[in-house]
C-alpha cells in the first residue's frame, strides 16, 4: 500500500484534486439549488409547492448514476462541450440539491409555526419573518446534516469514474489497472478519501452534540 | 416518437425487467442480510463493551466515510488477487452493498436507541424489570418508532446505489438499459426516461410505504 502512495503519488494527488473540485462545485450549486427549491415546497403558493415536491421527490428516488450517466451520455448531444467532468458534476448537484431541499424543509419546519405567527403579527412580512426570524433558527438544525451531505458528496464524487472523470476513483482504476496491485491500490485510495471525509464527518458529530444539548429557542 | 415505440419493443422491455428482477433479488438480499447484521453492529456499540463496542465503532465509522464504488471494486477485484477468494458478479455485489449498508443501519439504530432517555431505562430498572427486559419490552419499542422513517430511506438509498454494481457487469436494470442502448444510439432517451420510471415507482413505493408504517406506529 505504501509503494502505491509514494510510487502514484502525483496521479493519486490529481485524481484528489479533481474529486474535491467536483465536490465543492456541485455543494456551491446544490446549496443555492436546494435552498431554492426548500422554499417552494413550503411556499404559500400552490403551483410553486408542487413544482418544488415533483423535483425533490423525483431526484431523490432516482439513482445517482442515472442522472449522472443522462448528463454525460444523452446532454451532449444538445450541449456541445460537455466532458465527464462537468457532466458529473451537473448530476451530483442536482441529485445533491434534492435531498438538502428536504434537510433544509426538515429545519425550517421544525422551527415552531408559533414563532412565524409572532413575526407576522409584528407587522413583519412574510420574506422579512423567514430572513431574520426563521432562517437563523433553522441555520443551527440544518448544519449537522448539510455537513453529512458534504460527505456524502465527496463519496458520491467517485461516480465520475463511470464518466471518464479524472477523480481519484478513476485514478485508482488506472493504478489498479496497470501495477495489478489491486488490492493495495483500492487500500491506498481508500485511506486517501478516508483523510477528506473523516474529520468532517467527526466535526458534524460534534456539533450535532454540541448543539442537541442547548436549550432549543 | 418513433424511437420511443421501436424501443419499447417487447424483447426490449422484457430485457428491461429481467434487469429490474436483478435489482430487486439483490436489493432484496442485502436489505435482509445488512438489517440482521446492522442491527447486532449497531446494539454492540450501544452497550459499550469494553473494547469490542470500540473497535466495532472504528470499522463501522470506516466503512460510513468509503464510497460504496470502492467497497464494489474491493470485493470484485481486491479479493481475488489478495486472499485467492473469487465471487461472482452476483455475490460480489450482495456483499459489497451488505457491508457498507450494516454500518450504514448500525448507526441509525445505535443513534434511534440512544435518543430514548436515560430515564426510561431508570424508570423500568427500578419497577423490577432486569436490563434485557428493560431493553427488550420499553426501549427497544420505542427506539424502533423513531427507527423506521430513516431506515426505510436508507433501504431506499441500496435500491438506487445497486446500480454501482454495474461497474462490475451485474446484469441489473442500469446494465440492461446500456446494453440496449448500446446497440441503437436513438434508444437513449426512451431508456433513461424507462430507468427513471422504474428506480423511482420502487423507491417511491417504499418511502410512501415507511410513512404509513410510521403514522401506525405512531
Amino acid at each position: 500500500m505504501i509503494s502505491i502512495l509514494t510510487a502514484h503519488w502525483s496521479e493519486l494527488v490529481e485524481g484528489m484534486k479533481y474529486t474535491i473540485g467536483s465536490s465543492l462545485i456541485a455543494l456551491i450549486g446544490s446549496l443555492i439549488l436546494g435552498i431554492i427549491f426548500a422554499m417552494f415546497v413550503i411556499s404559500p403558493n400552490r403551483w410553486l409547492r408542487i413544482i418544488g415536491s415533483v423535483y425533490v421527490e423525483i431526484f431523490r428516488n432516482i439513482p445517482l448514476l442515472v442522472v449522472a450517466m443522462f448528463f454525460y451520455i444523452v446532454m451532449p448531444r444538445f450541449v456541445p462541450g460537455l466532458d465527464g467532468f462537468k457532466a458529473g458534476t451537473i448530476g451530483l448537484t442536482i441529485y445533491t440539491s434534492a435531498f438538502i431541499a428536504e434537510t433544509f424543509r426538515a429545519g425550517i419546519e421544525s422551527v415552531a409555526v408559533g414563532q412565524m405567527e409572532a413575526a407576522r403579527s409584528n407587522g413583519m412580512t412574510y420574506l422579512q419573518a423567514m430572513k431574520y426570524i426563521i432562517l437563523p433558527q433553522a441555520t443551527k438544525i440544518v448544519i449537522p446534516p448539510l455537513g453529512n451531505q458534504f460527505v456524502n458528496l465527496v463519496k458520491n464524487s467517485s461516480v465520475l469514474a463511470f464518466l471518464a472523470g479524472f477523480d481519484l476513483m478513476y485514478q485508482g482504476n488506472l493504478i489498479a489497472s496497470t501495477t495489478f496491485k489491486t488490492t493495495d491500490t483500492y487500500l491506498a485510495v481508500g485511506l486517501l478519501y478516508l483523510v477528506m471525509t473523516m474529520p468532517l464527518s467527526y466535526l458534524m458529530r460534534y456539533l450535532e452534540k454540541r448543539w442537541s444539548r442547548l436549550p432549543t429557542v | 416518437m418513433q424511437n420511443f415505440i421501436d424501443a419499447y419493443s417487447w424483447v426490449n422491455l422484457r430485457f428491461l425487467l429481467e434487469g429490474l428482477w436483478v435489482t430487486i433479488y439483490v436489493s432484496a438480499i442485502s436489505v435482509v442480510l445488512s438489517f440482521i447484521i446492522g442491527s447486532i453492529l449497531g446494539l454492540i456499540r450501544y452497550v459499550k463493551i469494553k473494547y469490542l463496542s470500540m473497535i466495532v465503532g472504528f470499522i463501522i465509522d470506516l466503512i460510513r466515510n468509503l464510497p460504496l464504488l470502492l467497497i464494489i471494486f474491493f470485493m470484485y477485484f481486491g479479493l481475488p488477487s489478495t486472499f485467492g477468494i473469487r465471487l461472482n458478479t452476483v455475490t460480489a455485489a450482495i456483499v459489497a452493498l451488505t457491508v457498507f449498508e450494516s454500518a450504514m443501519l448500525a448507526e441509525i439504530i445505535r443513534s434511534g436507541i440512544q435518543s430514548i432517555g436515560v430515564g426510561q431505562m431508570e424508570a423500568a430498572r427500578s419497577n423490577g424489570l432486569t436490563y434485557l427486559q428493560a431493553m427488550w419490552y420499553i426501549i427497544l419499542p420505542q427506539a424502533f418508532r423513531n427507527m423506521v422513517p430513516p431506515i426505510v430511506s436508507q433501504f431506499v438509498s441500496l435500491v438506487k446505489d445497486s446500480s454501482l454494481a454495474t461497474i462490475i457487469l451485474l446484469p441489473e436494470l442500469m446494465y440492461h438499459s446500456q446494453i440496449i442502448y448500446g446497440q441503437n444510439t436513438n434508444y437513449m432517451i426512451p431508456m433513461f426516461v424507462a430507468l427513471a420510471f422504474l428506480y423511482f415507482v420502487i423507491c417511491f413505493l417504499l418511502s410512501r410505504l415507511s410513512k404509513r408504517l410510521a403514522r401506525r406506529l405512531h
